[in-house]
């Protein structure tokens, strides 16, 4: 796949935003108290949630178990290229 | 319970099929102060510990150590990828083709396999939380000396990527372990 493919675009928007949401999961962690850090980990919470169901409904599911949604009428998860394919 | 993400944390891109760099790279998956050990190290060490956010840490960083994992393990597939039996010979991989063909294995850079005497659990949370803030600076360390190593500007990119976490994991379990300290000696007053 090359590098400015839509798909890899919109992937890697979802990586940075999973990037800052992990960053204050692990700050927020051992300093449960900043309510700053709270707040801004709901913000990125709702802009990455936006971005997977974009990514969801165009690519395939980026998660299983129950978990993800599958659109169309074959089952996506097999489906899709795996993250070292891509 | 643990749920697969079909993506990386981290893109990763090679320039080029080059065996002998993922060679020195798959001690990072399978060596002694790779992801392999760092992730079982702290999701096991998280039973033992008394305090809320050590569980959380431990639990949270062990987590990520996975998708490191798979970043470096998709940097040895990529790079060995199609490569020739000549070409695994003469990289020094003549061994490992004997046992795994292009199969990735939890090795370290010169074929030794994983063990768990790599890592340890004490129970005590200083004792632990100390190991943990080592394992670290060894990783970053081995970051550092696989970065020198490398000839291919997009591995590296991912190895710098790597490297930082681990600074960043240091730091919080630090954090963490300054925390701990003084858990302990207010328990010490009642």
């Amino acid at each position: 796949m090359a590098v400015n493919d839509p798909c890899l675009i919109l992937l890697r928007k979802i990586q940075q935003m999973e990037f800052v949401a992990l960053e204050l999961n692990l700050y927020l962690d051992i300093h449960p108290d900043d309510c700053k850090a709270l707040e801004q980990y709901n913000c990125t919470h709702k802009e990455l949630c936006e971005l997977k169901r974009q990514y969801e409904q165009q690519y395939g599911p980026l998660l299983n178990y129950g978990y993800g949604m599958n659109t169309g009428n074959n089952w996506r998860w097999a489906e899709q290229p795996w993250p070292w394919e891509m | 319970m643990w749920l697969y993400e079909k993506k990386l944390q981290y893109p990763v891109n090679v320039s080029c099929k080059n065996v002998q760099l993922a060679k020195w790279i798959i001690t990072q998956y399978g060596g002694p102060d790779g992801e392999l050990a760092a992730s079982l190290r702290y999701l096991n060490q998280r039973y033992a510990m008394p305090t809320e956010r050590a569980k959380a840490v431990l639990n949270d960083i062990g987590t990520e150590e996975l998708a490191h994992l798979e970043i470096v393990g998709t940097l040895v597939h990529k790079l060995t990828k199609d490569a020739s039996v000549a070409e695994l010979k003469a990289a020094g991989l003549g061994g490992h083709y004997a046992d795994h063909d292009r199969a990735l294995f939890y090795v370290d850079a010169v074929g030794n396999p994983w063990t768990a005497a790599y890592i340890q659990a004490k129970g005590d949370p200083i004792a632990d939380l100390t190991e943990d803030m080592a394992a670290e600076q060894k990783a970053r360390a081995t970051y550092n000396w696989l970065i020198n190593l490398s000839d291919d500007p997009q591995v590296t990119d991912v190895l710098r990527f790597l490297r930082e976490r681990e600074v960043v994991h240091f730091q919080r379990f630090g954090e963490t372990l300054n925390y701990m300290q003084e858990y302990l000696s207010e328990k010490k007053c009642y």
